[in-house]
């Protein structure tokens, strides 16, 4: 496993086909990109919400197996005249699930749109 | 009106745990249903008109893989649900609300919550880093031979298990509501979805797809209305007049006996999340927007469309009890006019949404749905016939097999031959599993899309240290464990192979399957000392760069 030669030589990696990323020489253009601090606020901030709003659905889906699993009667306890509490928070999972790439596009429509243009701007000057 | 019993849990389960349907035995053909013919024939001609005008504008590769670039936003999303409200879904999940009631839901809600974690994690890192494929995205800093050979077996993989589950369920759906011969109807699908993919590619694929994904939302819109008319609008009016004719009683509103035990329940859970973020045929569809802003708002009016359609279907099956189950007209009755309202529908419990269509909107809607439902699978199949046809030209034949030295109609027109050839063997492969028990292809699909592609298309982009060794070995322990697991399985090795007892206890592998990937990846690529993998990891930064900000995409595309 140490010489890993055996599987595409270096030629292939020029193929046409496929788009190849610039090596991050020190003051390279992806090198001044990557430590602009445009880049790393609008990377920073992204990653943290896109995860926080990745380990809501998780918890949120997995608490709701999680019931199913573990909780039965609970999920069986009358909200309505007939609808259960299970009923209830199946909807809301599917509506939380929405709502939730909701969120995400509407900060990233302008909060990381803007941050972004930003950084395009700061790099054409 | 159809009269038959057929096997359809079995052709269109939505996962393994469907496979526990009751065993309805063989199909019958029906009459000869004129009005669904009809209607389907319209359907047919229009898309083929389609297929023509996508053909004639279909010059290079990024037209042929990805419409050009050029879908908006909104008709990707269209497209996008249509991937996903595939017949299983709409007829398998209504069938499942009708028998079990609250656990229909459980399969709604793990089908969607997927798409977030597609938006927050894939879809516009995708598109700032992919250009038809996404193992163009995995391999884009690691070795192409390598990776692309795992990724194209992965998307091969997933679809031939997908494609022999819906060419088989499209076999028996349409000797039931069309009463053709089964390999008629095998033939008129795998013909179709070779003209439809060779001739029109990804544009016409698309459009069949938008189409159909409005005539089902616009159906199940009506239906689901017409039941809820009945009952004023009023839905806890709808579920007390189902609790009240329903065997089960009250216990349809709560968790039932569909999971059985909890590592069973989270494991599908896992499968059914993490498999749509490693389906090929929907990862395609963000290379076919013009930027990523464009592939955020399409998951987004996406995951509306879907949740918007699973609620639809829990109203049509509600109103398939509340409506269906004290009629004895839609069951084949035993001496003295007894039937089960469980087991003796017509069809069996698969055919709820559609003897419902007939119980609110008469022989003409029924005949609509039946299309619909045959539209559906066809729909589905092509856009599966296109992501294998890519994975072989793109993929296979292009960066491995030619090395990159090829041209870029010598690789459109291999595509098209790829597809013939896959709808060849498709058509074979329904013809061999026609009596076979199929319902965990589906969920074997998934489970290798969430074990194999989809670790190593997460970790390539996510982790800086992933090298080609630790993505070609997790990637490669994912999918073998993924089918290994299913095969000594109940639905296999029991069901299947006839041994007495499952070497595997649980239904659903990937709970093990897809930590084991993850995990295989991550220590492989720690230990990786070679140069190839010190190269690839110094090659993240520029990766890191364009898959978060789209720089350098651009010129990409060609159009």
């Amino acid at each position: 496993m140490s010489t890993a030669t055996g599987l595409g030589s270096a030629e292939t990696r020029s193929a046409p086909a496929a788009p190849r990323p610039a090596h991050a020489e020190p003051g390279s253009a992806v090198d001044r990109i990557a430590h602009s601090p445009q880049f790393q606020q609008l990377v920073h901030e992204r990653t943290r919400f896109g995860w926080a709003l990745t380990a809501a659905m998780l918890v949120v889906y997995f608490g709701f197996i999680g019931l199913i699993a573990f909780d039965k009667s609970l999920l069986a306890v009358k909200v309505g005249s007939t609808s259960t509490l299970g009923l209830v928070l199946g909807v809301f999972v599917i509506v939380f699930a929405f709502v939730l790439t909701g969120l995400y596009v509407a900060r990233a429509n302008t909060r990381y749109d803007a941050l972004s243009d930003a950084l395009k701007r700061s790099l054409g000057q | 009106m159809i009269r038959a019993a057929l096997l359809l849990t079995a052709a269109l389960g939505a996962g393994p745990a469907l496979a526990a349907g009751p065993d309805m035995g063989a199909v019958q053909q029906q009459a000869t249903n004129w009005p669904a013919i009809l209607m389907f024939l319209f359907f047919v001609l229009f898309t083929l008109g389609i297929t023509y005008r996508a053909a004639k504008g279909s010059k290079s590769a990024a037209d042929f893989y990805a419409a050009g670039g050029g879908i908006s936003a909104r008709t990707n999303a269209l497209a996008i649900a249509g991937d996903y409200m595939s017949a299983a879904s709409f007829l398998g999940i209504s069938g499942l609300v009708y028998t079990s009631g609250f656990d229909g839901l459980i399969y709604s809600t793990g089908f969607l919550v997927g798409w977030p974690i597609v938006l927050f994690l894939i879809a516009e890192r995708l598109r700032n880093l992919g250009k038809f494929t996404f193992a163009d995205v995995a391999s884009f800093r690691l070795d192409q031979t390598a990776i692309r050979i795992i990724s194209a077996t992965g998307t091969l993989v997933v679809v031939a298990f997908y494609l022999i589950a819906q060419m088989v369920g499209a076999g028996k759906l349409i000797q039931l509501l069309f009463g053709l011969p089964y390999l008629y109807a095998v033939i008129i699908v795998g013909v179709l979805m070779i003209v439809y993919v060779a001739f029109g590619g990804m544009k016409a694929t698309t459009w069949v797809q938008v189409i159909k994904a409005c005539l089902l939302l616009g159906g199940a819109t009506f239906m689901a209305g017409a039941v809820l008319y009945r009952y004023g609008f009023n839905p806890e009016a709808l579920f007390a007049k189902s609790v009240e004719v329903h065997p089960k009683g009250e216990a349809i509103m709560a968790p039932g006996g569909l999971v059985a035990n909890p590592v069973e329940a989270i494991s599908l859970g896992v499968g059914l999340m993490f498999g749509t973020a490693g389906l090929p045929h929907i990862l395609m569809r963000f290379f076919t927007v013009s930027d990523a802003q464009a592939a955020r708002k399409s998951v987004f009016y996406a995951t509306g469309l879907i949740g918007y359609f699973y609620i639809l279907t829990f109203i049509i099956g509600f109103g398939g009890i509340a409506l269906l189950m004290s009629d004895p007209s839609y069951f084949k009755l035993g001496p003295a006019g007894a039937f089960d309202k469980l087991k003796d529908m017509i069809g069996g419990t698969n055919m709820v949404a559609v003897n419902l269509a007939n119980a609110v909107g008469g022989p003409y809607f029924l005949g609509f749905i039946s299309a619909v439902a045959f539209a559906t699978i066809l729909a589905v199949v092509a856009g599966l016939t296109l992501a294998g046809a890519s994975a072989v030209s793109h993929d296979l034949y292009a960066q491995v097999i030619a090395r990159g030295r090829t041209t870029e109609a010598h690789e459109v027109n291999l595509s098209k031959i790829a597809a013939v050839v896959i709808g060849i063997v498709a058509i074979a492969l329904g013809y061999v599993f026609e009596n076979q028990n199929v319902a965990f292809m589906v969920g074997l699909a998934f489970s290798v899309a969430a074990s194999c592609n989809f670790p190593v298309l997460a970790m390539s982009i996510l982790w800086r240290g992933t090298t080609t060794w630790g993505a070609l070995a997790g990637g490669l322990v994912g999918l073998v464990a993924a089918v290994v697991m299913v095969v000594l399985s109940k639905a296999v090795w029991v069901a299947t192979l006839g041994n007495p007892a499952p070497l595997f206890p649980y239904d659903n592998p990937a709970l093990f399957s897809m930590p084991l990937a993850f995990a295989t990846i991550w220590v492989v690529s720690s230990i990786d000392r070679s140069r190839r993998a010190d190269r690839e990891r110094a090659a993240f930064e520029a990766q890191y760069v364009r898959s978060e900000t789209g720089i350098g995409a651009a010129g990409a595309h060609a159009h």
